[in-house]
């Protein structure tokens, strides 16, 4: 298995963007990337999206970004893992390379939420979870979660005001990155007050649709110095499933996909949690964000939020996350989120994140979350230059 | 039979009387039914098992902003209902106020009107939860 680096990343800001479709959107981070990669051509790539179906009704994006984008000579697929599509995307790339039967490969993560802000939104993102018997109970993508985090509460004597910090401190971050949807503070009192939508998630629980585009490009590192000086070692690279419904997990409250993923991941890198110097998680809920820490090792179990109330999840903490605002203020584009943690990781550890610059960040992880907890991806990246 | 009605009538034994199944090497009682069993991943024939229906609240959700077609009854509160056999199921709280939902209430299954769905106006039944009745 030969090594391999990222030598190039691209993205579009999160937000509503009314004049650009589907492909365009795609195209701008894709194109980006490959500026900055210097690469003019590619073996193959992936396009990670979870609702072109529902939202745009069209399919086959492998095939329309890549002949879009002037790559007809790649083989080109679209992977999808509902919420964890982009991360998925990476991985095929990466094993791509890795395996070389591929030079160049680029993988690309896209969503157009914004063309149906109702139902078919709606019912797009419940479709992660098991239609026949947790959707048809008029279960939202919302409710699914907040019935782990009710449960979470209970167990553990955790407060709902406990959970405030993860998004504080998301939004804090989400001031300094100019591609995020939401570049404003919030206050513990704005956190309280916000009205419910599943209880015990309320509005400020949760992390706001976007559309959105992020791109990364992939070579064997031993050809990574041709294209660039600032190339970001692949040290680990996992992904794992658990029960697609919540009620058929062994333990509702233990994230056992993001275990095993972090767990390969640790041992391919050969590095532990306490190596780690930041960690964009998968925080499309606050409840989330505490599973996560968890399950990959970073706190004990029911522990989540204490962390966070000690201020160790700040970027002077031990383990900052959501350093560019996480999903909660960057956006969740949900196909796409996934490539956006992994092209932020690669801006912490190039020395490019800005107001959000991270001091010696050297080893930086993402994990991406598909469903309720499904699919998870797990990467680890290192500074090499 | 339209494939849309096809969907939801395979699924009768299951939303009618909670029919699942009880795996013949180890034991393990599901819900629903699989081909494979999850815990010994034994793939013979596994005879039917039918819960009896009751259990406990093991959480719960309010939900303020209801997928389409469960309008109606919004805000409702869906639960993880643990069955006495073992198993967690998912399904809608019924006969009960909202507020007045706890972690741990016996609750047993009933039979309503789940949605409505589709231009036809498809009704569809199946199980909900109520507060146990007093024996
Ligand atoms: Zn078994």
């Amino acid at each position: 298995m030969r090594d391999v680096s990222i030598i190039g990343i691209g993205q579009t800001p999160a937000g509503e963007h009314w004049d650009r479709s589907l492909r365009h959107l795609a195209y701008d981070a894709l194109a980006a990337a490959m500026r900055d990669a210097g690469v003019e051509r590619a073996d193959a790539l992936y396009v990670g999206n979870m609702l072109s179906g529902e939202i745009s009704g069209q399919a086959h994006l492998g095939a329309l970004v890549a002949d879009f984008a002037g790559l007809r000579g790649a083989e080109a697929v679209k992977v999808e893992a509902a919420c964890a599509s982009a991360a998925a995307a990476f991985r095929q790339a990466y094993i791509g390379v890795a395996s070389g039967l591929q030079d160049i490969a680029i993988a690309v993560g896209v969503e157009k939420m914004t063309d149906d802000v109702g139902s078919k939104l709606t019912a797009g993102l419940a479709s992660a979870a098991d239609a026949d018997y947790e959707v048809i109970h008029g279960i939202s993508f919302v409710a699914l979660n907040a019935l782990i985090m009710q449960r979470y509460m209970h167990e553990y004597h955790v407060q709902r005001e406990d959970f405030a910090n993860f998004a504080i401190n998301a939004h804090a971050n989400g001031v300094g990155n100019p591609n995020a949807r939401f570049r404003e503070a919030i206050s513990r009192e704005a956190f309280l007050k916000s009205n419910m939508v599943a209880t015990p998630i309320g509005l400020l629980d949760a992390s706001p649709m976007a559309d959105g585009a992020a791109a990364v490009v992939l070579c064997p590192t031993e050809q990574a110095r041709e294209f660039t000086e600032n190339a970001v070692r692949v040290a680990g690279s996992a992904l794992a499933i658990d029960s697609l419904s919540v009620h058929d997990r062994r333990d509702p409250l233990w994230l056992q996909a993001a275990e095993t993923s972090a767990q390969k991941a640790y041992r391919q890198a050969g590095v532990g949690p306490q190596d780690i110097d930041f960690f964009e998680l998968h925080d499309a809920f606050t409840i989330m964000a505490a599973l996560s820490l968890e399950a990959s090792g970073f706190a004990g179990r029911g522990k989540g939020t204490w962390l966070a109330r000690d201020g160790e999840i700040t970027p002077q903490g031990k383990i900052p996350i959501a350093t560019r605002g996480g999903l909660k203020a960057r956006g969740h584009p949900v196909g796409a989120t996934g490539l956006y943690q992994i092209v932020e990781a690669a801006q912490q550890l190039r020395g490019e994140a800005g107001d959000n610059q991270l001091a010696n960040a050297r080893l930086g992880m993402t994990q991406n979350i598909g469903g309720s907890g499904a699919t998870i991806v797990t990467h680890i990246f290192e500074r090499v230059h | 039979m339209s494939v849309e009605i096809a969907r939801h009538w395979r699924l009768n034994p299951q939303r009618y009387q909670l029919v699942g199944e009880e795996c013949p090497h180890c034991g393990h009682k599901m819900f629903p039914p699989r081909d494979v069993c999850p815990e010994c991943a034994d793939n013979s024939h596994q005879p039917e098992f039918k819960f009896s229906g009751r259990g406990e609240v093991f959480s719960y959700s309010t939900v303020y902003n209801p997928p389409e077609g469960y309008e109606d009854n919004a805000p409702y509160t869906v639960a993880l209902v643990k069955l006495e056999e073992g198993p967690l199921i998912t399904a809608q709280l019924t006969d009960v106020r909202n507020d007045d939902v706890q972690i741990g209430m016996p609750v047993e299954m009933t039979t309503r009107k789940i949605t409505t769905q589709g231009d036809e106006g498809l009704v569809i039944y199946g199980y909900k939860f109520r507060p146990q009745l007093a024996a």
